[in-house]
């Protein structure tokens, strides 16, 4: 700062978080397999008559979640976009977010109507987290493939994120997880924030996760409303 | 020389530059580089010409902030940047990178200079108007140039190779003084050097689709 220009002059360099213009940032995250994608496809096709909406990729490798997205059918190419995240996808989600957000704006300058927008992001583990001046809410996706104990271990993501969901709920007799233990455990660690038990295979349309999701829509309207 | 320097050459300063390899990822896979003392030559090559063209370029931006007319001058240095930057995909990741600087940097130092700049202006340009709005001089922004030339580049050959973090540190540390002596000698004028062998590199890794980097 040369030394005739205070801060102060201009704008506040301490924006507070969840104050996003334009659509609805919602991320998704969860280790590898969880079912994010799967997840994004069902919520696209759920809600995609509802809102103006489109969807960021941040695989670890090539486009193969936006490719899939693509061959579902769920999206037309140009609410796609996918980012490279240089072999460290929590970081693009977290500590340097500037590929996601440019994904993210040119997504709006191509749709100005957008009304939400889903942030997935590479599979990670257990301490990947979405900055909040990425997304405006969270959901993190874990499965019961992965065993009941997931919910105990914590992590930021399953401890804070605006949302859980264990995914392949099917699954559970097959591995021996318990429903009841991950459902007590993730009370247990994540106070009064939400919980949903799901099988994307039972359930394609995903209906509670998508009415999660119009919740969020309210919320915020009610929120940046004049 | 501040703590501003500092915060500009850190590369944890959240301007999209983890995502970019420099050429690194192409060349690993081109098999030129494959083990430090390749990783050296590699950062040398960059360093004496990439590395020289934005370390003269941000000492350049650097320097319109004072200029009669910032708009015209910085549009004159874009135009410069691309004419030597041949390859349009080094081309679009400059102005990526770039546009992400502006972001955090605007922010951090907000001043009328940043709205000079083209939008999505050549990164060199945006590193001009960090350091003149941070207090730098333009030979801090050359320095900060020509060592961003290799630190992203090393850090990527570190990943992508799983190199041993220390080997890396020590070719980056080692190649300081020609740091140095690179940004000292781009910092007065607007060097041209160019490597067909960077530009080839960054052409074919743009059209491949299995690729962890953007550039």
């Amino acid at each position: 700062m040369p030394p005739d220009h205070r801060i102060d002059d201009y704008v506040d360099p301490y924006t507070p978080e969840h104050r996003h213009g334009g659509p609805l940032r919602v991320g998704l995250g969860g280790p590898v397999g969880s079912g994010k994608t799967a997840l994004a496809a069902a919520l696209c096709r759920t809600l995609g008559a509802e809102y103006d909406l489109a969807v960021v990729t941040n695989d670890i490798y090539t486009t193969e979640d936006a490719d899939f997205l693509r061959r579902n059918a769920v999206l037309p190419d140009d609410r796609i976009e996918a980012v490279q995240t240089g072999c460290c996808p929590h970081t693009a989600i977290r500590d340097d977010i500037t590929a996601n957000l440019d994904a993210v704006e040119l997504l709006e300058s191509r749709h100005p109507g957008l009304e939400l927008v889903f942030v997935e992001s590479g599979g990670d583990n257990l301490t990947a987290s979405f900055s909040y001046g990425l997304v405006d809410v969270q959901v993190f996706v874990v499965d019961v493939a992965g065993g009941d104990k997931v919910p105990r271990k914590g992590g930021p993501g399953v401890t804070a994120s605006d949302l859980l969901v264990v995914n392949k709920t099917d699954l559970a007799p097959l591995v021996g997880a318990d429903l009841g233990v991950m459902r007590r455990d993730s009370a247990a660690v994540r106070g009064d924030k939400p919980t949903l038990l799901i099988s994307l295979r039972e359930d394609p349309a995903a209906t509670e996760v998508a009415e999660w999701v119009r919740e969020q829509v309210r919320a915020r309207a009610l929120q940046t409303a004049p | 020389m501040t703590a501003a320097l500092l915060t500009l050459a850190d590369s944890r300063l959240p301007a999209g530059g983890h995502t970019h390899s420099g050429g690194v990822e192409q060349a690993i896979a081109a098999g030129v580089l494959a083990d430090p003392g390749s990783l050296a030559v590699f950062l040398r090559r960059r360093l004496t010409t990439s590395g020289a063209v934005a370390a003269g370029l941000a000492a350049a931006a650097c320097r319109a902030v004072d200029d009669a007319d910032p708009v015209a001058a910085l549009g004159a240095l874009d135009a410069e940047a691309d004419a030597r930057t041949p390859s349009p995909a080094l081309r679009a990741a400059s102005r990526q990178q770039g546009r992400g600087l502006v972001r955090v940097g605007s922010r951090a130092w907000p001043h009328p200079a940043w709205a000079a700049l083209p939008t999505q202006p050549h990164h060199p340009l945006a590193l001009g108007i960090a350091a003149a709005t941070g207090g730098l001089t333009p030979r801090d922004a050359a320095h900060a140039a020509a060592y961003l030339s290799i630190s992203g580049p090393a850090t990527a050959a570190q990943r992508l190779l799983a190199m041993d973090p220390i080997t890396v540190a020590a070719v980056t540390a080692r190649l300081a003084p020609e740091v140095d002596e690179v940004a000292d000698a781009s910092a007065g004028a607007l060097p041209a050097a160019t490597d067909p062998l960077l530009d080839l590199l960054a052409e074919v890794h743009a059209a491949r689709a299995d690729r962890f980097f953007a550039s």
